[in-house]
C-alpha cells in the first residue's frame, strides 16, 4: 500500500492529521482512516507540517471539532477542505 | 539508534520471563544500585562526594526535605522511602543534616528487609560524615556486586507509563503502542500504571468508564475534580492554553488540551480496566493489574513519583523528543515521528514510525514494544541510562513553613 500523506482516527472525524514531512500546498493526499481503512482523497491547500491538522471539509467559525470520535473544541476563524487547522483558527471550549 | 519495530516480537506471544534480582520482600527488579540517599537539600554534597569516592554507587540529589509539613511531608517521605524501597535498589546509604528524621527515612527503607544504613552530619561535619558512608557504602557496593539474577515470570514486572512532548504522532502511534502492550501484559498479571491528572482534560468521561466498577470511577472522578477545583481554578490566568498544550506541543501539531488528551489515554489500550486511585507515590496494593495515580504531567516529577510506588520499568512515548530518564529506572522511548527519529535518534529506543506510513500494525508495534521492555529488564541500558539522564523530581504540594 503507498504510504498516505494523512491519516484520520475515526470516520466521524472532520480533521485529519499531516503524516509526511514536506507536504506542499497542491500535493494531491491520500489519506486513511485508521479505524476502518477507508481511504480519502484530498487536495492540500496550504503548506502543512508533518502531525499537523487538514480540515476535511469546510469548517465554520463556531463548529466543534471532531477527533478520535469526540469533541477537541471549536473553530473560531474559518478554514476550507484542505486547509491548516491549528491554533490560528481552533481552540478548546474550556479555557 | 533506536531498534525499528517489525521484525521482532515473536517472545510476546509466548511464555514470558526475564532475569531480575529478588529481594528481600518478593519484589524483583532489574537493575542493582546502591544509592547515597540525601534525606535533605543540605546533604547532596555529602552524598554526592560519597558516590564519587565509592565507584558505582549513585547518589540521588533532591532539592527540598527542609520545613516541610501536613500532606507535603507526607508526600515527600513516602517518595523517598518508596525510592529506597524500589527492587531496583539493592541498598540504600542515607545522609541527613541531624539523625530524627534520618533515622525516619532509614526506617522506611528497611521495612523491605534490604540493607540500609544512616548518618546524620550535625556534630560531625560534612568531612567525617562523608568518610563514615563511604565505609558503609563500599561494603553494600560489594555486597550488591555479587547478588546474582534469576528467570522471573513477566508477571513480577511492574512497568509504568507517562507521556512527553506529545504531539499528535503519539496518539496515532507510540500511545497505542504502549496500550497495546498493556493489553497483552495486564492479562499475564503484570502491574501497571498511569497518570497525569491535569491531561486527561477533554477525556475524562473516557477515563471515567475505564474504572474497572462505579466506585473506583467515581473515586477518579473526585481526584480529577479536585486538581480542577484546587489547583487550575485557584491558580488560572487567562489563558492555560500557554502551557496546555505546551510549546513543544503546539509546534508538533496538538492544538488543544482535549486533543492532547485524548492522545494520552490511548496508553492504557483497548481492552485493560483500572482497579485502584493512587495518591502521589503510593505503592499499589490491590494486587495484579492497572492503576491510576494522581500525578503532575511534568515527566520528570511523574515518573519520579511512580518508581517511589515501586514501578521498575518505565515505557515513555515523545513525539517532538522528551530526553527525560530517571536514576532508578530505565525509562523506555518510543516514538512514531520520523523527523524526532532522524534528528535525535540517540534519544529513541523505539522506533514505531511504521504505523505513520502504514507498514507496521499496531500489534507488531506492541510486540516489539514488549520486546524492548523484556530486553531492557534483562540489562540492556535505555538511550536515557546510556545518555546519563537521572532526572529526579520531588513532587511539592504547596510552600515550606
Amino acid at each position: 500500500m503507498t504510504a498516505p500523506h494523512f491519516l484520520v482516527h475515526s470516520p466521524k472525524d472532520n480533521v485529519g492529521v499531516v503524516v509526511v514531512e514536506g507536504l506542499k500546498a497542491g500535493t494531491r493526499m491520500l489519506g486513511v482512516v485508521t479505524e476502518t481503512d477507508e481511504t480519502r482523497d484530498l487536495r492540500a491547500k496550504h503548506d502543512i507540517p508533518i502531525g499537523h491538522k487538514i480540515a476535511l471539509n469546510p469548517l465554520k467559525k463556531g463548529d466543534t471539532i471532531i477527533k478520535y470520535g469526540e469533541d477537541i473544541g471549536k473553530m473560531v476563524a474559518d478554514a476550507g477542505s484542505g486547509e491548516h487547522v491549528h491554533v490560528h483558527n481552533l481552540k478548546t471550549k474550556r479555557w | 539508534m533506536a531498534a525499528k519495530a517489525g521484525s521482532k516480537g515473536k517472545r510476546a506471544r509466548g511464555n514470558l520471563s526475564f532475569n531480575g534480582w529478588r529481594r528481600e520482600n518478593g519484589r524483583v527488579g532489574v537493575r542493582n544500585h546502591v544509592v547515597i540517599l540525601p534525606l535533605d537539600d543540605l546533604s547532596n554534597a555529602a552524598c554526592e562526594a560519597v558516590a564519587n569516592n565509592i565507584k558505582g554507587t549513585l547518589a540521588l540529589p533532591h532539592a527540598y526535605g527542609r520545613l516541610q509539613f501536613g500532606a507535603d511531608l507526607d508526600l515527600f517521605f513516602r517518595t523517598l522511602i518508596g525510592t529506597g524501597s524500589n527492587p531496583n535498589v539493592a541498598a540504600a546509604v542515607v545522609i541527613g543534616i541531624e539523625e530524627s528524621w534520618t533515622k525516619r527515612l532509614v526506617d522506611g527503607i528497611a521495612g523491605t528487609g534490604k540493607p540500609v544504613a544512616g548518618f546524620g552530619i550535625e556534630g560531625h561535619g560534612d568531612i567525617a560524615t562523608i568518610a563514615r558512608a563511604s565505609h558503609k557504602a563500599k561494603e553494600l557496593l560489594q555486597w550488591a556486586s555479587e547478588l546474582p539474577r534469576e528467570e522471573r515470570g513477566i508477571a513480577d514486572l511492574w512497568v509504568s507509563t507517562k507521556c512527553g512532548e506529545s504531539d499528535t504522532t503519539t496518539g496515532l502511534a507510540s500511545c497505542p503502542t504502549v496500550g497495546n502492550m498493556y493489553d497483552k501484559l495486564i492479562p499475564k498479571g503484570i502491574y501497571g500504571c498511569f497518570g497525569e491528572t491535569s491531561e486527561i482534560t477533554g477525556a475524562e468521561h473516557i477515563a471515567k468508564a475505564r474504572a474497572v466498577n462505579a466506585k473506583i470511577g467515581e473515586k477518579w472522578m473526585k481526584v480529577f475534580q479536585a486538581y480542577q477545583d484546587e489547583v487550575i481554578e485557584a491558580h488560572k490566568v487567562d489563558d492555560l492554553s500557554d502551557s496546555q498544550p505546551t510549546k513543544g506541543n503546539i509546534a508538533g501539531g496538538l492544538t488543544t488540551i482535549e486533543e492532547k488528551a485524548l492522545g494520552n489515554l490511548e496508553k492504557i489500550g483497548r481492552k485493560c480496566k483500572f482497579i485502584e486511585v493512587l495518591e502521589p507515590s503510593e505503592s499499589p496494593r490491590a494486587g495484579p493489574g492497572l492503576y491510576y495515580m494522581d500525578t503532575s504531567s511534568a515527566a520528570a516529577e511523574c515518573v519520579t513519583l511512580m518508581a517511589a510506588a515501586g514501578y521498575a520499568v518505565h515505557t515513555f512515548p515523545t513525539g517532538q523528543g522528551n530526553v527525560i530518564g530517571n536514576p532508578i529506572v530505565p525509562v523506555i522511548k518510543i516514538s512514531g515521528n520520523p523527523r524526532t527519529v532522524r534528528t535525535m535518534g540517540e534519544h529513541i529506543d523505539l522506533d514505531v514510525s511504521g504505523i505513520l506510513r502504514r507498514e507496521l500494525t499496531l500489534d507488531a508495534a506492541g510486540d516489539a514494544l514488549i520486546d524492548m521492555v523484556v530486553r531492557t529488564a534483562n540489562g540492556r541500558l535505555t538511550a536515557a541510562e546510556a545518555l546519563g539522564h537521572r532526572e529526579f523530581v520531588m513532587t511539592k504540594l504547596y510552600r515550606s513553613a
